[in-house]
């Protein structure tokens, strides 16, 4: 057995029982991860998983298509053999409101952008301080917004709106943004920091040296390195609260500035009889999520990886 | 069959028509819409304002509303608004959630209540005023007069708790129907059943005459409705209770001066056993009895489309599962669907009738909150009521013109509802405590369906359920 590679030692049985130590070249285990990931049969793997989570997808996606009659009396699967496809559905759903989606639509806009800058703004402050700045309790302090995390956000309703109503903001976008906000930072502190201290000590110190402020520190030296982790965590936060219902409803469900999923939640109507709209409903607030994802996705991957994974 | 081309054609109008206004909206982006105006002018057809002078002049002040009325429903509710709100000069916000049971409370605590909320059941109601004496306000004097004039004794007590008015009736709605379709039984040489009796000789007679189609069952039944699924089965329940137990006996059940597992209620729901736990009687079109607790209510009935299915037992509201099923499909006596009333046994005295209805409460005593209030009791609210809803809504106003009713069933609905002959009984489950009407009724009558638990240990579990208060 190899000697070379002591800590994972089932990984390189076969490649080391084949003889010299010496001149097998020491490869990292990343490279090893990579090298076993692109081979055939893991290929074979990722592609059956991936058609297999698409697979439901797919049926909401093809049932979106059908008449409601065809949809309540048989499975999607049995629909390619008939032509019979409709934008019905996308139709109803669009207008049948007496508010239209679009100003739905806007609003889950308006809403999603604040709500995904603000936390990002302090977090990548509250971040820095804890990464670079020293003072006393750092540490203490740092644990403490991290195990926030902990408290579910159900049981801070009541209080929250209470407040939104004393200070009389109950009713516009600013409970929900605030709310939203509130609910990101630890854990947009915690990956924001964490991606910070990996930056190299000596990379700050040298700027330091050379007569830089934290300012400047923040802006020119680390700003850039951020992207990445910046964009993960937009792609992150974007998606929460895009999809998010709890909050929209509790904070504001009022029609001015309620989002598309408070829309959909209704869409089937007070006694569910046109639950067939719901697929083609599910399917309009998507798009924008899902052309997020795949514009945003090389961030999110290199984003994700640098963050947690120390190599 | 005039109404139904017309309504057909109009559908086609409309969504052409939205078609092309939706383009320009997206367009235009959030501008707040009011493209209905073509169904609006109908309830502002012949509206004098005369009739609301009584409440004064409100120009500028508003009302918010909160009710779990959504979508299509929502849009007529705030049509039938418009006079009010153009004679008087008050805005009316209206606001529907599905949530809403689990938000209003919230709304309540953090005070940010809304002026008038739409309570579907007198038990919430009980429970609200329990929970937050402070924040209802008890019924306003012209509102209180309203609902002396035109409603009935009983319905001022569902909305009355410890001897305070609270809640001002809305909507209605009977329960005690069983759908089916004539042409299925006119073919078969069925007739209505006039008695429980005659129904079960039917009942048996179908199963007989269906013997070489294992599909084909007398009757289906769905209980499923997210996590209110067993509600149905407790509408069965009630419906045969009034009629085995008489309705006395049934207000004691109620409000539980009788256990709730009673010997009467044993043999109610044995009875209730026959029809929905009888293999040979279900569930048409959908499988064995468990299938009961896995369909979803909204889709029991349809077997009866198909021909698998001659009975289905559900509300007068399921009238809209039709049209969403299929639009053309005709809800008459000589139509494709039709329902009758659900038979009392041969010897009962009263043909007794389940009904519910929503209740308005309110949460301010602004005088345009209580103008607001008296409106929704009056007779005027109810005809323009009626005038915005194509079908599926009725009211126990006497003040109500039925001829202004555009549904034959909910024609029929108020035909009952005010015929001295039915005993009319408000759901059960509505008017107990959250914790059993809305809870382990629920849960429990899913279990004797979907694990087949025994009548009395189904029944001895509610009893111990019940708050101790």
């Amino acid at each position: 057995m190899s000697q070379a590679v002591p800590t994972t030692p089932d990984i390189d049985a076969p490649e080391g029982s084949r003889g010299d130590d010496t001149k097998a070249p020491r490869r990292t285990r990343s490279d090893k991860a990579a090298r076993r990931l692109t081979s055939k049969p893991a290929s074979i793997i990722a592609i059956c998983l991936a058609v297999l989570w698409t697979i439901p997808t797919f049926g909401l996606f093809v049932t979106s298509f059908r008449p409601p009659t065809e949809i309540r009396s048989s499975g999607w699967w049995t629909s390619f053999f008939s032509t019979d496809y409709t934008l019905d559905n996308y139709s109803d759903a669009l207008f049948s409101g007496s508010t239209s989606f679009a100003s739905y639509f806007i609003n889950s806009i308006v809403i999603t952008l604040p709500a995904v800058v603000m936390p990002i703004t302090i977090a990548l402050l509250a971040a820095y301080a804890f990464a670079w700045i020293d003072f006393k309790g750092r540490t203490f302090l740092f644990v403490a917004v991290f195990a926030l995390q902990v408290v579910p956000i159900q049981v801070t309703l009541v209080p929250l709106l209470t407040q939104y109503v004393d200070w009389g903001i109950a009713g516009s976008f600013w409970p929900i943004w605030l709310s939203h906000t509130i609910f990101a930072l630890p854990l947009a502190i915690f990956l924001l920091h964490n991606f910070m201290k990996d930056i190299p000590r000596e990379l700050v110190e040298a700027a330091r040296v050379d007569g830089a402020g934290h300012v400047k520190i923040f802006f020119v030296v680390l700003m850039p390195l951020l992207v990445p982790a910046i964009a993960a965590f937009g792609i992150f936060q974007f998606l929460w609260v895009w999809n998010d219902l709890l909050v929209a409803l509790t904070f504001g469900s009022a029609k001015d500035v309620a989002p598309m999923t408070v829309r959909l939640a209704e869409l089937s109507g007070s006694r569910g009889a046109s639950w067939h709209l719901l697929p083609a409903g599910a399917f309009i607030s998507m798009i924008v999520p899902v052309a997020v994802f795949l514009g945003l996705q090389r961030y999110f991957v290199r984003g994700l990886l640098a963050g947690s994974v120390k190599g | 069959m005039t109404r139904t081309t017309t309504a057909r054609g109009k559908r086609g109008l409309t969504v052409l028509a939205a078609g092309g206004a939706g383009l320009a909206l997206v367009l235009a982006g959030c501008s707040s819409s009011d493209d209905s105006s073509d169904d609006t002018a109908d309830v502002m057809a012949d509206v004098d304002c005369a009739d609301y002078e009584v409440y004064g002049d409100l120009e500028g002040t508003t009302v918010s509303v909160y009710s779990s009325i959504v979508d299509l429903e929502a849009e007529q509710q705030e049509q039938s608004y418009d006079p009010f709100e153009e004679c008087t000069g008050a805005t009316v916000e209206y606001e529907g959630s599905k949530e809403f049971e689990a938000q209003l409370p919230v709304r309540i605590q953090s005070g940010s209540a809304p002026d008038i909320a739409f309570v579907p059941q007198p038990g919430f109601l009980r429970t609200l005023v329990a929970d937050y004496p402070d924040a209802l306000t008890p019924v306003g004097d012209q509102a209180s007069q309203n609902v002396d004039e035109f409603y009935s004794e009983s319905w001022r007590d569902y909305g009355t708790v410890d001897g305070e008015l609270y809640g001002t009736p809305l909507g209605a709605n009977v329960k005690s129907f069983v759908w089916y379709s004539p042409s299925m039984f006119a073919d078969a040489g069925y007739e209505v059943p006039e008695s429980w009796e005659d129904m079960i000789a039917l009942s048996d007679q179908i199963v007989e005459d269906t013997a070489d189609d294992p599909d084909t069952k007398p009757w289906c039944a769905g209980i499923g409705s997210g996590d209110a699924t067993g509600w149905p089965a407790t509408d069965w329940l009630e419906d045969v209770m009034l009629r085995t137990a008489g309705p006395d006996v049934y207000d004691q059940w109620v409000s539980h001066e009788i256990p709730f597992n009673d010997p009467q209620v044993q043999d109610a729901l044995a009875q209730v056993g026959t029809v929905l736990k009888n293999e040979e009687y279900v569930n048409g079109g959908l499988g064995d009895v468990t299938s009961i607790a896995t369909t979803e209510f909204t889709e029991a009935g349809y077997p009866i489309i198909d021909q698998l299915c001659y009975m289905h037992r559900q509300a007068s509201f399921y009238q809209a599962n039709w049209s969403t099923l299929d639009p053309d499909l005709q809800v008459a006596e000589d139509g494709d669907i039709w329902a009758f009333y659900l038979p009392a046994p041969s010897d009962a005295e009263k043909k007794p009738l389940l009904g519910g209805g929503e209740f308005v409460v309110s949460f301010d005593d602004r005088p345009e909150v209580q103008a607001f209030q008296a409106y929704l009791a009056s007779p005027e609210w109810s005809n323009n009521k009626a005038t915005a809803t194509p079908q599926g809504w009725i009211s126990a106003n006497n003040g109500l013109d039925t001829s202004l009713l555009q549904s034959p069933i909910d024609q029929l609905s108020v035909e009952l509802l005010t015929d001295e002959e039915y005993e009319f009984r408000f759901d059960g489950s509505d008017m107990m405590p959250g914790q059993v009407g809305a809870g382990s009724f629920w849960t429990e009558m899913t279990e004797w369906i979907a694990s087949d638990k025994s009548d009395e240990d189904v029944l001895d579990a509610i009893e111990a359920s019940w708050p101790s208060s």
